[in-house]
């Protein structure tokens, strides 16, 4: 992931720079702005907790292990504006000192790992994890989601600026001068290990290290939570009600679904290849179209794929029942739990995600 | 993989930091060419001899950058196999492997017919693993003739704002401090490990180590915010400007730039 010298060219590397300066520069601004001269102590220390985290090798399943960024836990805990410059700094130390990564390469390593990979982070964490308890296995997940995806975006950003070199960058005889590889292999390659091997350690850091903050110090976890509900017995209580009052409207919508039958005609591009057969349904849907005219026969793709699945209660009527309106309730108490189970599998999964990591 | 060798890798790691830490200022503290310049002159000669590296579209002017790279280098007494330990062999082994394949399947000419090699394929290749042999050198050679204080102080004529130098300084001492951390961490749990631990154990146990460290490192962070403000830190950033050119620091600056807009001259950009 750590671009080395030589791989990009220098425009390349100068539009990257010139790509990351604005963020910097924001990030700077907006964290002056918000802890003043805490800035030093607070970016310096984040910056090496980044650096060390970076050296961690992380057992991944399959017996190996691999490294990781530690974008996702600099953006959950920090905020991603902390985040990008402090493991911006993390990467100047790696490529002044220890030859991690080019020193022209800089710009672009700050703007796939530090700037992109902190901004979809925090972005992914925030949207997966809601309005969820600090101590919900939800921003388990959320982390881990965050960590895994993010990582994944870096490599492609990476990729895509490996792939351009050979369209741009060639000497006459049409041999590439820096990255070789056009953007059909460049891009399968890099995410081939990342969608493996460095996502997976990406999750495992960002997912574990916000379950051991969730029983250790979920405090830290505040900062990228400002809508989460810190006390756990208000979360209950408030949760409580909130699901209550989602129970009775979902009931009430349940015995409105025969309102549906009020409906005349057919919902306008649902229509079923028979209809096209006959008359009054062809004038219809002649109607619905603004007097466009209707094929002699349904299409041959309608016709050849609606026979592919019946539906066990096509219409919202089982054919079981005589009443149109008893149908349209069962199909929504059906419909609503098939539903429910399928949330309930999903926070099981989440939950035993969380519990294994 | 047993848990034991995952601890351990990972101890490895801390230690192999550690250990070019030092070397690289042992190497600094040595009465070679390099090490008697001005640091901000070494910064500027090498990161122009980096760019030329990079930019030129020559691969003799790569050669030459490398080869004049080295040449400081053993003036410098800065021994060839820790150059080829720490930057020679890695880069060989890690852009090789992504160069190779370029050797089949960079359209062009055909050179070696079983197995397809075309010329252009041997010429990327050999532009990548030249470049990024060659800057790798430079920045080697830098960091290990240079003491990193003075170093991040060299920042300073980059007209990177004073604010950043002050981060990048305590930073680097962090790091030390958080390495040591990491690894009582990782050697206290080794210690007590009787037996192979499942593969959930492992993970559970690094991000623990990774939590147990980020709540020291933001509880640290705000002790030395403390110590600042105890000792005066009101949020203005002043370093000390010790730094002072020399005729022999002009002279090599000179000869560093005038060496670099030839090679970049004759390279034919």
């Amino acid at each position: 992931m750590h671009i080395p010298d030589g791989y990009l060219s220098p425009s390349t590397c100068a539009v990257m720079y010139g790509g990351a300066l604005p963020f910097w520069t924001f990030a700077a601004r907006r964290l002056r702005q918000s802890v003043g001269s805490r800035l030093v102590p607070l970016l310096s220390v984040f910056a090496a907790f980044s650096f060390v985290v970076m050296m961690f090798n992380l057992p991944l399943p399959g017996g190996t292990t691999g490294h990781a960024v530690g974008m996702g836990i600099g953006a959950i805990v920090l905020g991603p504006w902390a985040a990008m410059l402090a493991i911006s700094i993390a990467l100047l130390i790696q490529a002044l000192f220890f030859g991690d990564g080019g020193i022209t390469a800089y710009g672009a390593n700050c703007f796939n790992m530090a700037i992109v990979g902190s901004l979809v982070s925090y972005g992914i964490y925030r949207a997966f994890a809601g309005h969820s308890p600090l101590t919900a296995p939800r921003r388990v997940f959320a982390a881990g989601c965050a960590g895994y995806v993010a990582i994944n975006v870096s490599a492609l950003l990476a990729a895509i600026e490996f792939g351009i070199q050979p369209l741009l960058f060639h000497d006459a005889a049409g041999a590439p001068l820096y990255a070789p590889y056009p953007l059909r292999i460049a891009i399968p390659a890099m995410l081939v290990g990342h969608l493996t091997f460095a996502g997976i350690a990406e999750l495992i850091i960002s997912a574990g290290v916000v379950a051991w903050l969730q029983r250790a110090e979920p405090a830290l976890l505040a900062r990228s939570a400002p809508n989460a509900v810190v006390t756990l017995g208000k979360a209950t209580a408030s949760g409580r009600e909130s699901l209550r009052r989602l129970w009775v409207a979902l009931a009430a919508l349940m015995i409105l679904t025969p309102l549906g039958l009020l409906a005349a005609g057919t919902a306008w591009g649902e229509w079923s290849a028979k209809q096209f057969q006959d008359p009054a349904n062809r004038r219809a849907i002649a109607a619905a179209s603004f007097q466009t005219e209707v094929p002699s026969r349904a299409p041959a793709g309608l016709e050849k794929l609606s026979t592919l699945w019946t539906a066990p209660f096509p219409a919202y009527a089982p054919p079981f029942l005589k009443s149109a309106s008893l149908g349209y309730i069962l199909s929504a108490v059906l419909g609503t739990g098939l539903i429910i189970a399928a949330c309930l599998g999903f926070g099981w999964g989440a939950r035993l995600l969380a519990a294994r990591f | 993989m047993s848990s034991r060798s995952f601890l351990e890798r990972s101890l490895a790691s801390f230690v192999a930091i550690i250990e070019q830490a030092i070397v690289a200022e042992e190497f600094a503290r040595r009465d070679g060419f390099l090490q008697k310049l001005d640091p901000r002159v070494k910064l500027g000669g090498f990161l122009a001899l980096i760019f030329v590296s990079v930019a030129t579209h020559n691969l003799a002017i790569v050669a030459a950058t490398f080869f004049l790279a080295t040449a400081l280098a053993f003036f410098s007494e800065i021994s060839l196999s820790a150059l080829a330990l720490r930057a020679w062999l890695p880069v060989a082994l890690f852009t090789g492997v992504i160069a190779m394949p370029a050797l089949f399947l960079t359209p062009g000419p055909a050179l070696i017919r079983a197995p397809m090699i075309t010329a252009n394929g041997l010429r990327a290749a050999t532009f990548l693993i030249g470049r990024a042999e060659t800057a790798a050198t430079c920045a080697l050679i830098l960091v290990l003739s240079t003491k990193w204080p003075h170093l991040l102080h060299a920042l300073r004529a980059l007209r990177l704002p004073r604010a950043v130098i002050v981060v990048l300084g305590m930073t680097q001492r962090y790091i030390f401090f958080l390495l040591r951390a990491a690894q009582d961490l990782f050697a206290a749990r080794r210690s007590r490990i009787i037996a192979p631990l499942d593969g959930r154990t492992r993970r559970h146990l690094a991000a623990a180590n990774a939590g147990v460290l980020i709540s020291r490192s933001l509880d640290l962070s705000g002790e030395v915010y403390a110590a600042m403000q105890a000792r005066g830190f009101r949020g203005e950033i002043h370093t000390l400007e010790a730094l002072r050119m020399r005729p022999n620091d002009w002279l090599a600056l000179t000869l560093f730039l005038a060496v670099a807009v030839t090679l970049f001259w004759v390279g034919g950009h």
